[in-house]
């Protein structure tokens, strides 16, 4: 944002009226934040395919460019000249504004998501609210794309899918309080400055789980891919886009990952923080990268190994499980900050490891404590369950089995 | 950078961010063949021609989600500027907070020994 | 900071309201229930900007998270519910008139009420800068001498909501 400013200036300086010199800046600062992930997307494409095709024993992408990096350009040509057929009695205007709305809805959180310590879109104050008010807009298209399509397996997909992503919006807001708390703030910069001294990761373990599980979940993979439950809703709520606007719906699946990938890294593993950035701030988006694509390639690992979901377990493990499971780490965390306030253990210098450690493994241990607890729940859950079907006769007694 | 405008970033944000992805769209436009007819453009349906009327009436369990989502809403809401404050406040704060969740959570158990929240 | 003798504000002002009223226009016009849903969101979202304006951004997130993100989706979902009303090609018939006098008789008591008692005794010096006020908020909330009470009303409030919803949908599932 300094550098909004500084051409603001540079301009006025030049003899630029100080109004157009602001706009132009702003202007020019949106299309910057706004290009860089639809630039990283063109790029995630090759990635993608070609990780999930090593997964998967095959080689992937290899013919268009070195190792087929041209690939994707090769597919945006492709898909440029294929044809963009709309189904007869297709709502048209909501039909065609539902595309770019997906893709919007992600670009949108990048406004608030700190580059480097220098280079960000705007330091809001609410910004982890901005980010989950602008996510709900992603869920709005998909509801717009099913309805708009006139298409029995659209529609029914998009209402599965609506079902499914305001379901997981619960934990992950929820569990996006925690480092709201940690840090005192709720903006994105304020979150990543407040990691100087300790990851939020450490701090807060089962919150990063909550949030990574809820992201995966909003994007729409497997294993909570039932937006493309191609056995049952042939394609989903995306079933009658065709060229350029179908490629739109999975370029805001693509870029959403990799923002989750970003998400993670800001709010859990300290954003930009790493040697160096106070030298050279540019560094600091080097470090962001490689955080996020960390995330990223677990998230890929994840949707590239799992089997899908029926709708009933995804919904009953979010409500059964993740809500009552970030609602009680909400507390535990509330109850030990106030815990480790009382008992003085709070660093002076919240940018210091040291002084960091004490906080840290109280928060630690106590995560540790609520992890066991839920294994030992669902330890005898899954006894008791056993035990039930097993009087039913659906199965053999399994004594061998968790005793 | 005052706060004003920083929301006027924002709002450029708003209006540019759709019109981007639009843009291949248009170009798609531009460059795609386009040679509709009937039965390209026929609800598709793997084939079978599709019987009876698209807009179906749903069962009433989207509601109920969608009403427990919005429940939620509302609790996350409020509880982010409790946790924007929360390392200032003292352990008042923490029952407050405590008590405001415990209810809510009340009402989740009860929905899920309903049954409320099972997809059937 | 000024374009052409208009304050970035004003034509802020201006296109929110548009947003805003349009959005409440197409509503009260569309003859199709989830066309008219979409119009809503419109006028909801002009709203969260008219939030922003009146130095609230805390209210605007909620306007866009609360109003578009849920009850957008909620009234979607409640339109479904209803038999034949989502059609495209059906129409529901509105008595519009009656809609419109009551609620123009709405809007005459809200002007008379909550307007007519400041109107003239704000002048725009008066207006608050926009400073970040979402913390002070949050201490408020569980300030025993503040807001502490509705904080913990609020929540009884969203358990019955989440019980009433319950069992008016089993009654339903019942009677079907």
């Amino acid at each position: 944002m300094d550098c909004i400013n500084n051409l603001s200036l540079c301009l006025r300086h030049s003899g630029v009226d100080a109004g157009l010199a602001e706009f132009v800046s702003i202007f020019l600062g949106v299309v910057l934040v706004a290009t860089f992930p639809l630039l990283v997307t063109i790029l995630l494409i090759w990635v993608e395919r070609k990780f999930a095709a090593r997964i998967q024993d095959r080689i992937g992408p290899n013919r268009v460019g070195p190792f087929g990096l041209l690939q994707p350009l090769a597919d945006v040509v492709k898909l440029l000249t294929k044809e963009n057929i709309t189904p007869t009695g297709a709502d048209r205007p909501i039909y065609n504004l539902a595309p770019p709305f997906m893709v919007a809805a992600v670009l949108l959180i990048w406004a608030v998501i700190p580059l480097s310590p220098i280079h960000y879109g705007v330091d809001l104050e609410i910004g982890a609210l901005y980010f989950v008010a602008v996510a709900s807009i992603g869920t709005l298209s998909v509801l717009m794309a099913g309805w708009a399509s006139n298409n029995k397996y659209a529609l029914l997909g998009a209402f599965r899918v609506v079902a499914l992503l305001i379901s997981y919006e619960v934990p992950l807001a929820l569990a996006l309080i925690v480092p709201v708390m940690l840090a005192n703030s709720m903006s994105m910069v304020g979150i990543t400055e407040a990691q100087w001294g300790m990851w939020f990761v450490f701090m807060a373990p089962i919150a990063a789980f909550l949030f990574f599980i809820g992201s995966q979940a909003e994007t729409g993979r497997a294993p909570f891919d039932l937006i493309e439950a191609e056995s049952e809703l042939t394609a989903g709520f995306n079933t009658e886009y065709s060229g350029m606007k179908f490629a739109m719906f999975f370029a805001g699946e693509f870029m959403h990952v990799f923002t989750n990938g970003v998400l993670m890294a800001v709010l859990f593993t300290g954003g930009w923080i790493g040697p160096f950035v106070g030298e050279l701030p540019l560094i600091g988006l080097v470090w962001l990268m490689a955080k996020a694509s960390v995330w990223y390639i677990i998230a890929l690992w994840v949707r590239n190994t799992l089997p899908r979901l029926r709708i009933d377990q995804v919904m009953l493990f979010n409500w059964q499980f993740l809500v009552p499971l970030s609602i009680v780490n909400l507390l535990v965390t509330a109850f030990l900050l106030q815990v480790i306030k009382m008992a003085g253990l709070t660093p002076a210098d919240p940018g210091n490891f040291v002084q960091n450690i004490p906080q840290t493994l109280v928060l630690l241990v106590g995560n540790l404590v609520e992890f066991g607890g839920v294994l030992i729940m669902l330890r005898n859950r899954g006894r008791r369950e056993r035990i039930a079907d097993a009087a039913k006769g659906l199965s053999a007694p399994v004594h061998a089995v968790g005793d | 950078m005052n706060v004003l405008n920083q929301w006027a970033f924002i709002g450029v944000f708003f209006l540019l961010a759709p019109l981007l992805p639009a843009l291949p769209i248009v170009l798609g436009g531009v460059f795609a063949p386009r040679k509709p007819n009937a039965i390209k453009q026929a609800t598709y349906e793997c084939g079978v021609e599709t019987v009876g009327d698209t807009w179906v009436q749903f069962k009433v369990q989207y509601y109920v989600y969608g009403l427990i989502f919005l429940v939620f809403d509302v609790e996350m809401v409020l509880l982010f500027p409790w946790a924007m404050a929360y390392r200032d406040l003292d352990f008042f704060a923490f029952g407050a907070g405590f008590l405001f969740v415990f209810l809510l959570t009340d009402a989740l158990f009860y929905a899920l020994g309903k049954d409320a929240l099972k997809w059937d | 900071m000024v374009i052409g003798g208009i304050t970035p504000e004003a034509f802020a002002f201006g296109l929110f309201t548009i947003l805003t009223l349009g959005g409440a226009l197409g509503v009260a016009l569309n003859r199709n229930l989830v066309r008219g849903a979409v119009w809503l969101i419109v006028s909801l979202f002009g709203m969260a900007g008219l939030f922003v304006l009146l130095s609230a951004p805390f209210l605007a997130a909620v306007q866009v998270l609360v109003y578009i993100g849920a009850i957008g989706i909620l009234i979607t979902f409640a339109v479904m519910l209803t038999r034949s009303m989502t059609n495209l090609r059906e129409r529901f018939t509105n008595q519009w008139w009656m809609s419109a006098i009551v609620a123009g008789l709405f809007f005459l008591f809200l002007l008379l009420g909550v307007v007519a008692p400041v109107w003239g005794s704000l002048s725009p010096d008066q207006a608050p800068a926009i400073v970040g006020t979402t913390e002070q908020l949050g201490v408020s909330f569980v300030d025993g001498n503040q807001f502490v009470l509705p904080f913990e009303v609020v929540s009884l409030l969203l358990t019955a909501a989440i019980i009433g919803a319950i069992v008016i949908a089993r009654h339903q599932e019942e009677e079907e």
